[in-house]
């Protein structure tokens, strides 16, 4: 066995690199600056991207994790450093993205005793992880460590915070070695799969007249996509998605009937409360998916796929609640269902999509007023990449056109806060997500507002020279709010209206060529230059001020009672 | 009423490993959905080094099935079971202080005694402490009898409770090991190994 002195930052290093971690993202401080000092001895094994804010950093762990679907690892101090990272791991724990954050915490014995920048990180953070543990003594760092990427990837994925004291950061001791952890006593990362309710779910699909299926996340994280499109093509079944699910199954996909939910798309919505089967795979029932759930589904039967069982009855009771992970349950589902014709129910879909192409989408698409329309942004990007960019939203209206437009031919494509809802998400995520997915076209699609809340990252890519496409879609407002209180505040247009600095001036500073657009004329060729950019680039989209998202299911309203305009 | 949405006590039992923050961990699980903890206990179980949570709440079925998953969905968390009042057997102990002037000049102690099955754990010549232990109702009935002869303090522990279907846990504990056999979890073997931890 291997036997040698190590410090306690060293073994935290060499945990990383026996995960398989390449990058991380971070912002050193007093409190985790031994950590610091070994990593500049692993320059060579570790790339460390330095951030401009903790949030920033965490944001970029997560695009990362989104985009690889390897864990994220992200280093801040203690004090403020750890409490900037609660957004963002408040962030992914309701989207369930695997994270490890290491923060320094002050010497142990300084514990409880207000020293300075001490903060009680544990406790803080306890909502918002999927477990968290304070190492006051470097021998504990190996076995911690290896726990700590074992809960973050396994199971339902979530994030994970260990606090290293000062002092076991500094302590030498006898390292023997690091043995990654693959079992933990009081923790099941997946229930056990049962026959019973594998053979009802078949049987209830079997008799189905019009099923529907809708998918979340979970399949993207069970790496179960191709599991997944046999699943509905055996039957013929329509599905669809959640924007977390978005990319699990290409865009084209004759069975792909659109997004669920308040912005989703017209058929879905209105079919969920026509179906007879309702199948759900890896998705949570949000209320932005359900609307009023006493009228969500009621005349359906209910099956709901999930590896997590405390989503299994949470929001929606289910009349099968086939638990487990989906990558093992959609075969064993496949192989009992009939193969199926459906088109009749398939054609119902496309009516409703017919309808809702003529009075929302075409108009949006192919405009004939004079100003700009966000979808014909997404559109004009679309017809470019064909479907083969990661597109990464921040939150607000933006998000849910690019969501509703955006072409998508592979999974991991989509990078967004769902849950959460994280307006400055965007331009960190991108720049993590680039780091995840290098090979690929990374388009950051962003709203004025929530620009302005992590611009300060234009520095994190002006040092890394990391090529990051960023389209800001400026309406001069907070769009998504100013939305709502037009429609239900009648116009009262409370501090919504929201001034911007010159972002091409603002690029430029940080050495980020730009342009904005102002006019249609000029807008192909410029997504066209933006595109063939090398490095990164900025393009600024001037979009008509008070534009809304149609189609929508109004808070409190039935997902039948979605409004075309 | 519905059986499912109607409020009733429910204690919840959860067997857990012994980690510093845990019980902070089940507490905002209440606490987020703004539940009240009526009654909460943590103490050693039947199984060595396992911990056992024993937790009253006023609620319903529906309430506590969600909130013992998420109870259970925790890391060190082994088990969770919840059961109403007619599933278990349970007790509370109270002590009573009262001033030995008071109570011996007004009132037959040894009738008090055997009519409460109460003890007295200490007998001073200013003050007498008695001790009962049952359901609340009765350790309140000795609360209320004694009211009139100068209660001075009154102090009722959290329920402790049994499950009468229960097999135990040690068998379940033992399946887990045996279905998904692995490494030894991981304790804080630094708990009460404070005074070495802070003198770094």
């Amino acid at each position: 066995m291997e036997q040698k002195q190590l410090t306690g930052s060293q073994a935290v290093l060499e945990a990383c690199i026996a995960e398989g971690v390449s990058t991380i993202f971070g912002y050193p401080g007093g409190a985790i600056m031994p950590i610091y000092d070994a990593l500049y001895d692993y320059k060579e094994k570790l790339s460390h991207i330095l951030v401009r804010h903790e949030q920033g950093g965490i944001h970029a762990g997560q695009g990362y994790a989104r985009s690889s679907g390897k864990v994220g690892v992200v280093f801040a101090t203690s004090g403020p450093g750890a409490t900037n990272l609660v957004t963002g791991l408040a962030d992914a724990m309701i989207d369930s993205t695997p994270l490890v954050c290491i923060t320094g915490q002050v010497f142990a014995h300084l514990l409880g005793t207000d020293a300075f920048q001490e903060t009680d990180v544990i406790n803080i953070t306890m909502p918002v992880t999927k477990w968290n543990y304070q190492i006051t003594d470097a021998e504990e760092i190996p076995s911690v460590l290896a726990k700590a990427f074992y809960l973050a990837r396994s199971g339902r994925p979530g994030p994970v915070l260990i606090d290293i004291s000062k002092n076991a950061q500094l302590q030498k001791f006898n390292y023997e070695g690091y043995t990654p952890c693959q079992h933990i006593r009081s923790y099941r990362p997946k229930p056990v799969i049962r026959k019973g309710y594998i053979d009802e779910a078949v049987s209830l699909i079997n008799n189905a007249k019009k099923p529907l299926v809708i998918f979340g996340q979970g399949v993207i994280l069970g790496k179960a996509e191709k599991e997944f499109k046999k699943f509905i093509e055996k039957s013929g079944m329509p599905a669809a998605w959640t924007i977390l699910g978005l990319s699990a199954l290409p865009t084209d996909h004759p069975q792909n009937v659109g997004m669920l939910g308040m912005h989703g798309n017209y058929g879905p919505n209105v079919l969920t409360n026509e179906c007879d089967v309702l199948i759900a795979v890896g998705m949570r029932f949000d209320d932005r998916v359900t609307g009023r759930l006493d009228k969500y589904a009621k005349q359906a039967k209910i099956i709901h796929l999930d590896i997590d069982p405390s989503e299994i009855d949470k929001n929606v009771k289910a009349t099968v609640g086939v638990w487990g992970d989906c990558k093992e349950t959609l075969p064993l589902l496949t192989l009992g269902i009939e193969q199926k014709d459906r088109s009749e129910w398939l054609a119902v879909f496309a009516d409703y999509a017919k309808q809702e192409y003529e009075q929302c989408i075409q108009p949006e698409m192919y405009p004939s007023s004079e100003e700009m329309t966000m979808a014909e942004v997404i559109r004009n990007i679309n017809e470019i990449t064909e479907g083969n960019a990661i597109m990464v939203t921040d939150v607000g209206q933006h998000q849910m056109v690019t969501c509703r437009y955006a072409k998508f031919n592979e999974s991991r494509s989509n990078v967004t806060s769902g849950g959460l809802g994280t307006m400055g998400f965007g331009l960190p995520a991108a720049i993590g997500a680039k780091f995840g997915a290098q090979d690929r076209t990374v388009i950051a699609v962003i709203g004025d507002g929530g620009f302005q809340m992590t611009l300060q990252e234009l520095g994190t890519i002006m040092q890394t020279g990391v090529d990051v496409k960023i389209v800001i879609l400026n309406n001069q407002f907070l769009g998504m709010v100013r939305q709502w209180q037009d429609l239900f505040h009648d116009k009262r247009y409370s501090f919504v209206d929201i001034q911007s600095p010159d972002y091409i001036m603002l690029a430029k500073s940080y050495g980020v060529a730009g342009e904005k657009v102002e006019h249609r004329k000029d807008l192909v060729a410029a997504v066209q230059r933006m595109l063939s950019h090398k490095g990164s680039f900025l393009l600024e989209v001037m979009v008509g001020k008070e534009n809304n998202v149609f189609p929508m299911v109004p808070q409190g309203c039935s997902v039948s009672e979605i409004r075309l305009k | 009423m519905n059986h499912n949405t109607e409020k009733q006590e429910y204690t919840i039992t959860v067997y857990t490993e012994n980690q510093v923050g845990l019980l902070n961990r089940i507490a905002i699980i209440f606490s987020r959905r703004k539940i009240n903890v009526e009654s909460l206990n943590t103490s050693p179980s039947e199984v060595q080094g396992i911990h056992r949570f024993t937790i009253v709440v006023m609620e319903s079925r529906d309430v506590v099935l969600k909130v013992v998953r998420q109870i259970e969905k925790q890391v060190e968390v082994l088990k969770a079971y919840f059961n109403t009042n007619e599933e278990i057997v349970w007790q509370e102990l109270a002590l009573y202080k009262v001033l030995s002037e008071e109570i011996t000049e007004k009132v037959k102690v040894e009738r008090l005694l055997r009519e409460f099955g109460a003890r007295a754990v200490a007998i001073r010549k200013d003050f007498i402490v008695f001790e009962t232990t049952g359901h609340r109702e009765e350790t309140n009935k000795l609360m209320k009898a004694l009211e009139p002869y100068g209660l001075v303090e009154f102090v009722r522990s959290a329920r402790v409770a049994i499950i009468k279907e229960s097999a135990g846990f040690h068998e379940k504990l033992k399946d887990f090991e045996k279905r998904e056999p692995g490494e030894e979890v991981i304790e804080n073997e630094y708990l009460g190994k404070r005074e070495t931890v802070f003198t770094m």
